[in-house]
């Protein structure tokens, strides 16, 4: 238990970055815990949650609504504070890596602005926060909305287009930057299954394209399994970690590696520890 | 053998052209049945009037308006002259004032909890037990008219743009936090914006009630203006110039409506969310 509810903001953040083991950690959660308090009671969202991403992975953070995974994901990006407990991204603490803009986020409902065109939607992150001009190696607006298929598009106001697009243009605005952290909060929540499972193979694709670490967060099985090298799943009220499972796909893997014995052991694995959770 | 008649297959041709048929029909009649209902009512206005025998200074029959409107178009033009002034200056003006405040009060929570209550109670006052006060204040000219005009638009623009400008998705705001965008990169890229489908709704609004602002504000000891003439033509019991005179100041409301819905199109391009 966190009972020191001390700030978070100064804690020797690169010490516990050493303490990874293989690989330098893009994430380090210890001990982060959340309470949200109201009029009628104190909520425990978060208890004592404590893990690692390694720079350059893909981790899935699953469990059932409630389990406070939207909260662990805005302690990250430094929108909610913790109550105890410290996050260092990159050896620094979430407000730095904020400012220094290594962060990407990508909301449930794609949050575009209505009355941007998609290419000035995916501009915005370039125009606020006394962000430097992209440098030359950098991708473009337009080079990103190509990467996520959306080429001939840039023009259409978000009204115009299907969610899956609306989506694939937040994506797009998150990579702006070349953040090497990007934190995506159920991205594929609201959309239909086809179009989800499209967009899980490119969001792979994507990744090992730009090798940006990244977490993610959803409440489906197959997605968290397909997606991450490693799937935290969340045991709810109060929310804290209740295993870290490894998946070890195959890195150019399909869909169809949901067909595979390896694949249906680790979804049953997952069920069992959710259903336990 | 199956006796089920089959219909034969036209095919896409066919179809798209009984589909521009239906369109066209539907078009046609949307546009024609707006005049058939104005003319219903004239027609019954006009059967009502000659079929009761009623005297021409209790209501005039439509001819005798329109006799009036061709005959005394000069004495109308001159007195809608000065309200539409008074109506346009109060609109700029009072929504002018909306807008900053509306701003200030964003910006600044402890303000709104000062006054926004004040302002609620001042909007309780009827128009027609302000303009006495407004009158006796600014005299007899062109300017309590005008401060009339500019106080009935207040109102429901600062309540909009105050709603406008608060009701921003708050996913965005947090995509903002995490850009580390300043509180005036917050405003200007999105409150503001977001706030204009509002801002539209409730100029909408203010551009008839501006005109009736106006007009009350000319009732009260004016020679000149639409709502003067109302009052003279009533005291003279000339029904015509009466109706004549409405006939040209809701023409003006309307005009004046008409060209906001116009800049609106021109400005919130996109779909307003809902």
């Amino acid at each position: 238990m966190a009972m020191a509810a001390t700030s978070n903001a100064d804690l020797p953040a690169a010490g516990r970055a050493t303490a990874t083991t293989n690989g330098r950690a893009a994430i380090t959660c210890a001990g982060v815990t959340v309470r949200f308090v109201t009029d009628r009671r104190t909520v425990t969202a978060l208890d004592s949650v404590s893990f690692e991403v390694a720079e350059g992975s893909f981790l899935t953070v699953l469990g059932p609504s409630g389990c406070g995974k939207s909260t662990l994901l805005r302690v990250v990006a430094d929108l909610v504070m913790p109550s105890g407990g410290a996050v260092t991204i990159l050896g620094g603490t979430p407000k730095q890596a904020r400012q220094r803009r290594t962060l990407g986020f990508v909301f449930q409902d794609a949050a575009l602005l209505p009355w941007r065109t998609a290419i000035a939607n995916v501009e915005l992150p370039l125009e606020v926060g006394g962000r430097p001009p992209l440098a030359p190696g950098e991708p473009t607006p337009s080079e990103l909305l190509t990467l996520v298929g959306l080429k001939g598009w840039e023009n259409a106001y978000p009204h115009e287009l299907s969610g899956g697009m609306r989506q694939r243009v937040s994506i797009a605005r998150a990579l702006v930057g070349t953040p090497q952290v990007l934190l995506m909060d159920e991205p594929f929540g609201a959309l239909d299954e086809i179009t989800r499972d499209h967009l899980n193979e490119e969001l792979l694709k994507i990744w090992q394209k730009m090798r940006t670490t990244i977490l993610f967060v959803t409440h489906s099985i197959y997605e968290a399994t397909f997606l991450g090298q490693q799937v935290l799943v969340l045991a709810a009220n109060p929310g804290r970690v209740r295993e870290i499972v490894t998946t070890d796909l195959p890195a150019g893997r399909g869909l169809d590696v949901r067909e595979t014995e390896r694949f249906v052991r680790l979804t049953a694995q997952l069920r069992q520890l959710l259903r336990a959770a | 053998m199956t006796d089920v008649a089959i219909m034969p297959d036209d095919g896409v041709a066919a179809d798209e052209a009984a589909y521009r048929a239906i369109r066209r029909r539907l078009q046609w009649r949307r546009r024609v049945m707006p005049f058939v209902g104005v003319v219903g009512v004239l027609a019954a206005w006009a059967g009502l009037v000659y079929g009761l025998e009623v005297p021409p200074f209790i209501a005039p029959s439509p001819q005798a308006v329109a006799h009036t409107l061709v005959l005394k178009y000069d004495l109308l033009m001159r007195n809608l002259t000065p309200t539409a002034i008074e109506a346009v200056a109060g609109f700029l003006l009072g929504n002018l004032a909306a807008i900053t405040i509306a701003t200030v009060f964003v910006h600044n929570k402890m303000m709104e909890e000062a006054f926004f209550p004040v302002v609620v109670l001042v909007n309780t006052i009827p128009v027609v037990a302000k303009a006495p006060i407004l009158v006796l204040l600014f005299g007899n000219g062109m300017e309590p008219k005008i401060a009339i005009a500019a106080l009935v638009c207040f109102f429901p623009t600062l309540v909009n743009m105050v709603r406008g400008l608060e009701s921003v998705n708050p996913q965005a705001i947090e995509l903002m936090r995490i850009l580390s965008a300043s509180k005036r990169e917050v405003f200007f890229k999105i409150r503001v914006h977001n706030s204009l489908p509002y801002l539209f709704s409730a100029l909408k609004i203010a551009a008839s009630t501006a005109v009736i602002g106006a007009i009350v504000g000319e009732w009260i000891g004016s020679t000149e203006g639409i709502g003067a003439l109302i009052i003279q033509a009533t005291y003279n019991f000339d029904s015509a110039l009466l109706y004549a005179t409405v006939i040209v100041g809701s023409s003006f409301s309307v005009l004046f409506f008409l060209a906001i819905s116009m800049a609106e199109r021109l400005v919130v391009r996109w779909h307003a969310p809902e």
